[in-house]
């Protein structure tokens, strides 16, 4: 077994079984927000308890272990084969160890054989970068949230929703409203404006990748991420949808560009079992830092 | 906390109101998406299987077996609920159940079957795996494993003291319906 093999099977570990340190801040000042003698903080309670039990034992935070989805900024000249095959490798070993759930099912047989490496499983993303660093990030999005997600096209005329900021906005809070508890919230939401079908849904899950107190740079995709949260959590979906303070802990927004004929608001949204977990590489194989 | 003890009457059941927090001890056995679709279909329950006055939990657990071939839950929330929308009212009905634990609620069929029937919804906490795998305290057995696959095969789970709120109960009322209506007249004063 290769050096690179076991940092991943470590790396796949990590994410499945440690929240990263920024969501659990999150989660906790929700629960100290939360009204005291609700049904929305003791849902909080068993969560907070959940979060410390899965990193105690080792073992997935939740059950559901989703999609597993790689980022990897590698060096110019990088080999991209050897490193998804060794992926590949890893997830089937962490599969046996427990780490992730027999959670790959053929799509047009039924069958789940039990590894979580088929046709487009695991999902790994490349990107080049200038820098000799290998930087890899993995992230566990489960099923129920992923369901949850929604793209809308605009106009939208139900939603009198037009091409503009404010037609984001409308769109992005009824992606709030109906995923109402069933994503497991409090959540998080990634949103692109613009891009195409696959790259705006895409985008909106790379803004995973970014911690949750992190301001965005452009003051307009700021002012709107600020306003979505405080808005959304003024609507009393509350933890699980049991009603309550806080229906998201965080807001996330990236712009692509569209063609003149396309504007797509693509929603991702993350529950709060949000596993992300990522290292840069020394050489290419021992971990040289974490970086959630 | 009400105690909630295997078999479940009805009268246990008709007594819950939305709100209460329960801790569920006894026999209860998992079910999702391939084990709904399929009892729907028109499917057998394996030998075995009883849901009579039982609980079906809507879960994929992850399951290992340990060095001496005993089967044990490491973590085991619920799924999503909605997808057995279609289903529930009729496998309530058909096999007499009294509960349903899942996460996220479901809609107004399912609710009726819950009111005729006498069962009720118990939503636990999505994604809790680890202190929800806790409360389980033995792997009974395993049905339709080879047919579907580890987290959609029918666990029988021995639980103790298992967590879950009522969010729709006997008497009509969903407490998923109320947020829904609530947050809706919310939101159109933000827009």
């Amino acid at each position: 077994m290769s050096e690179l093999q076991d940092s991943l099977v470590e790396l796949i570990r990590r994410a499945s079984a440690e929240i990263p340190s920024d969501v659990n801040d999150a989660i906790i000042q929700s629960l100290e927000n939360e009204k005291k003698g609700t049904i929305a903080e003791s849902a909080l309670k068993i969560i907070e308890r959940n979060i410390e039990l899965a990193k105690r034992k080792s073992q997935p935070i939740c059950q559901d272990t989703g999609s597993i989805i790689f980022y990897i900024e590698c060096p110019v000249g990088y080999d991209q084969i050897t490193f998804e095959e060794t992926a590949r490798k890893a997830v089937t070993l962490a599969t046996k160890k427990g780490y992730l759930r027999q959670n790959s099912v053929d799509s047009i047989s039924g069958k789940n054989d039990g590894t979580n490496v088929g046709p487009g499983a695991p999902i790994v993303h490349f990107h080049q970068h200038r820098s000799p660093e290998l930087k890899v990030s993995l992230m566990l999005k489960g099923g129920g949230c992923e369901n949850v997600g929604a793209q809308y096209s605009l106009p939208h005329e139900k939603l009198k929703a037009g091409r503009d900021l404010d037609g984001c906005r409308k769109v992005i809070l009824d992606a709030v409203l109906q995923a109402q508890g069933k994503g497991c919230g409090p959540g998080i939401l990634g949103v692109c404006i613009g891009g195409d079908r696959a790259t705006g849904y895409e985008y909106s899950k790379q803004q995973f990748l970014r911690r949750i107190p992190d301001r965005n740079k452009m003051p307009e995709l700021d002012e709107l991420e600020q306003d979505i949260l405080k808005t959304a959590n003024e609507l009393g979906i509350g933890p699980m949808g049991f009603g309550g303070k806080t229906t998201l802990l965080g807001v996330k927004i990236c712009a692509a560009n569209r063609l003149p004929a396309s504007y797509f608001v693509s929603i991702s949204y993350m529950c709060w079992a949000f596993r992300r977990q990522g290292f840069v590489l020394n050489g290419e194989s021992a971990i040289e830092r974490w970086l959630y | 906390m009400i105690h909630l003890t295997y078999p479940f009457t009805k009268d246990q059941v008709l007594a819950l109101k939305v709100g209460d927090e329960v801790a569920i001890s006894g026999i209860i056995f998992t079910g999702r998406d391939a084990v709904h679709k399929y009892l729907h279909d028109g499917g057998e329950l394996p030998p075995g299987v009883n849901l009579k006055e039982g609980i079906i939990y809507h879960c994929g657990p992850v399951v290992l077996k340990d060095e001496q071939g005993n089967w044990k839950v490491t973590a085991a929330g619920p799924t999503t609920s909605i997808r057995e929308e279609p289903y529930q009212g009729d496998v309530i009905k058909k096999f007499n159940l009294r509960g349903v634990i899942g996460k996220g609620g479901m809609g107004d069929r399912t609710s009726a079957a819950c009111k005729e029937f006498g069962c009720v919804y118990l939503h636990s906490v999505g994604g809790a795996a680890q202190v929800l795998a806790e409360c389980v305290k033995k792997v009974r057995n395993v049905y339709l494993l080879e047919e579907f696959g580890s987290p959609e095969a029918i666990w029988e789970l021995e639980v103790e003291n298992f967590p879950a709120f009522v969010t729709m109960d006997a008497h009509g009322n969903s407490l998923h319906k109320e947020v829904l209506s609530i947050s809706s007249e919310q939101l159109a004063k933000h827009i």
